[in-house]
């Protein structure tokens, strides 16, 4: 089975995916899958896309030899696709725009959307004041705190952002009410799922949009090192920046994919969000994937300092990557993904956002032990501005 | 026949009442089942508490949260049934997501279901596309797997869950989430002639039901009518379920009226 086949027509990677939903979602689930099958093999959709790529992301975004970066660690030579560099400052606006275009192809113009760490939001707030479409935004009151600039960019491009109150007030609960939401508006409204998370057709249509910074990479790195990369290294929340970076790659069997999950305070704590790493099967939000969850199946409440990968599940491609073994997931603390932060912002003067400094911790301590012909890509994909709130409080809170 | 179906006869209505587990607690959920009993209810639905209960209202949130703080597991529900089996003869069914009955293992639940008493089970995020499995273990079991309907579904769906819902199918009447509403849509009777159309089972409606004025529309086309959030609701303003008791008599005069 190539990559492309999956998922299977029931929207199963292997054991995992599947559509775990309330009944009155399930006709428009099938409406959703239909309309995407249709703009995936229609010309004009894909060519609208691969413009507002260009013009209004700036796509493609560059492939930066980090010289400094792999001078200091004196290792492999580093790459970083520069996802921070796409409009919005995260990759995120990738999916937004793909989305946003199959929805006002289907005719809807009321969207709705779940955050964590405000970049999704942000990116279907730009996308929906760009295509015409009106953005409902569910965001946990934790991270509205956490995240405000975020909220004041979905503000002023006319987004409405809804506190979620429930549960964690994260990630997780913004997207229980989207999915309420969904169900009571399912007629005239389009959920804009921002990870590759979620019921079938969510987590495929989702990886194909996001793909595109693995095809971009491809062609980059062969164009400049004639060769393949030895890794892909990208952070693990939903999972939607590390499956855009590995799925194009996926049948190139010596590129090794490391995806980097929050280890947040620990992993022998219960204060983490490392899915993958430390959690069991199960359904949530629609999909049948690893999770956290207690001895009952109740769902575990997570922490991490990186919003965006502060979340009890993962996508059903990633559980089916970790089992075949194609890819390998690690975990990195709230702590060491601290030191990544830093060490990019003062080798390259690149501030990273939280949740790819996990990414670039594991690859700077990888990197150590490698010779410099190894190629190693790390994911960047989104840029630190949104967190100077969270250091500036942690550098604060030191003794 | 099932222990749901001997509910069903000609010119009966049935009455089906919905209770979180251990909210506020279990002694109370104990005497709210008894008094339901007691009060002319005809199935009992026992919530089982899940952490992400997405598709229930602000009312149902509410009491799954407060009953998790308390610790309410699968295995507390299962000897609520177990007691309530011994008191009672109102068929038990329980209601709950997904992933806590992956968690306790298919097989297993489903047995452990059987000799707590209960009779069938209600999984709204398990459509009939992935419940295969469940009907299985139910089947080996003789539990009664109840589907769901919208009133979106297609006609395609309404003929696969009229051939595989076991117990009744459950109309639900809105598209929405649980809770209790003022008014319930123009389309239901269309909805449920629609499924009748198909559908050799009792057909029962919940899903924003709160009157006897509601519960009378509803029994003019369907088999029966489901409260909970209501219910839920009652249980919270009058801790002597003198409310709870008075209201489920009310509804059920009006199902026999």
């Amino acid at each position: 089975m190539t990559s492309r086949d999956r998922p299977d027509h029931r929207g199963y990677f292997g054991p995992y995916g599947g559509k775990f939903v309330p009944e009155t979602l399930m006709s428009a689930l099938s409406e959703l899958e239909e309309a995407y099958n249709e703009a995936r093999g229609d010309a004009d959709f894909q060519r609208e896309f691969q413009e507002l790529c260009r013009e209004y992301i700036g796509r493609p975004t560059p492939l930066y030899h980090a010289q400094q970066l792999s001078a200091k660690i004196g290792g492999a030579t580093i790459l970083l696709k520069r996802e921070d560099l796409a409009h919005t400052g995260a990759h995120k606006i990738n999916n937004a725009v793909g989305q946003g275009l199959l929805a006002k192809r289907m005719g809807k113009r009321r969207i709705i959307a779940e955050t964590g760490a405000g970049q999704h939001g942000v990116a279907v707030a730009a996308a929906c004041a760009k295509l015409g479409l009106n953005a409902i935004i569910y965001m946990g009151e934790e991270d509205i705190q956490r995240q405000s600039p975020n909220v004041h960019r979905m503000k002023l491009m006319g987004a409405e952002v809804r506190p979620v109150s429930s549960g964690s007030r994260t990630l997780k609960d913004a997207i229980n009410e989207a999915l309420r939401d969904w169900v009571t508006n399912v007629h005239d409204t389009y959920y804009l799922l921002g990870s590759v998370v979620g019921p079938h057709p969510y987590p495929m249509m989702v990886r194909d949009f996001q793909s595109i910074i693995g095809e971009e990479t491809k062609e980059q790195v062969l164009a400049i090192y004639r060769r393949l990369p030895n890794y892909l290294i990208a952070c693990v929340g939903g999972g939607s920046n590390a499956i855009g970076l590995f799925h194009p790659f996926f049948n190139e069997a010596q590129v090794k994919f490391i995806g980097v999950e929050a280890a947040g305070r620990g992993l022998g704590t219960n204060q983490h969000a490392a899915t993958l790493a430390a959690g069991k099967r199960g359904v949530l939000h629609g999909t049948k994937s690893y999770l956290l969850a207690d001895d009952s199946g109740q769902i575990r409440e997570t922490h991490s300092i990186a919003p965006g990968l502060d979340y009890p599940g993962v996508g059903p491609e990633h559980s089916y990557y970790k089992d075949s073994g194609r890819a390998t997931y690690v975990a990195v603390t709230d702590a060491q993904a601290l030191e990544g932060f830093e060490l990019l912002s003062q080798t390259e003067g690149i501030i990273p956002a939280m949740e790819p400094a996990h990414a670039i911790y594991y690859a700077a301590k990888l990197a150590a032990d490698l010779s410099r012909d190894q190629l190693i890509v790390i994911n960047l994909s989104g840029r630190g501005d949104k967190d100077l709130d969270i250091v500036r409080k942690l550098a604060g809170a030191e003794p | 026949m099932s222990h749901i179906t001997q509910v069903f006869r000609p010119n009966y209505k049935a009455l089906i009442a919905y209770l979180t587990v251990g909210y506020p607690d279990i002694a109370t959920t104990e005497k709210a089942a008894i008094t339901l009993a007691g009060s002319g209810v005809d199935i009992i639905e026992l919530g089982i508490p899940f952490s992400d209960p997405l598709a229930d209202g602000a009312t149902i949130q509410k009491a799954s949260h407060q009953a998790l703080e308390q610790g309410i597991t699968p295995e507390v529900c299962l000897e609520v049934a177990r007691k309530l089996h011994q008191k009672i003869t109102t068929p038990l069914v329980f209601m709950t997501y997904y992933n806590p009955v992956l968690n306790f293992g298919l097989e297993a639940f489903c047995r452990s279901c059987v000799e707590a008493g209960a009779s069938g089970l209600i999984i709204p995020d398990l459509p009939p596309e992935e419940g295969e499995e469940l009907e299985v273990a139910t089947q080996k079991h003789h539990l009664d797997l109840i589907y769901l309907l919208a009133p979106t579904s297609t006609e395609e769906r309404i003929a696969t869950v009229a051939k595989r819902s076991r117990g009744f199918i459950y109309l639900v009447s809105l598209t929405g989430v649980t809770g209790a509403r003022q008014n319930l849509p123009a389309e239901l009777e269309d909805f449920v002639r629609r499924v009748r159309q198909k559908a050799s089972q009792p057909l029962c409606v919940g899903f924003g039901v709160s009157s006897p004025e509601q519960a009378r529309r509803i029994a003019r086309i369907a088999d029966g009518v489901i409260v909970g959030s209501h219910l839920i609701r009652l249980i919270e303003e009058d801790a002597t379920l003198s409310s709870l008791r008075n209201f489920t008599l009310s509804l059920r005069e009006a199902l026999d009226g």
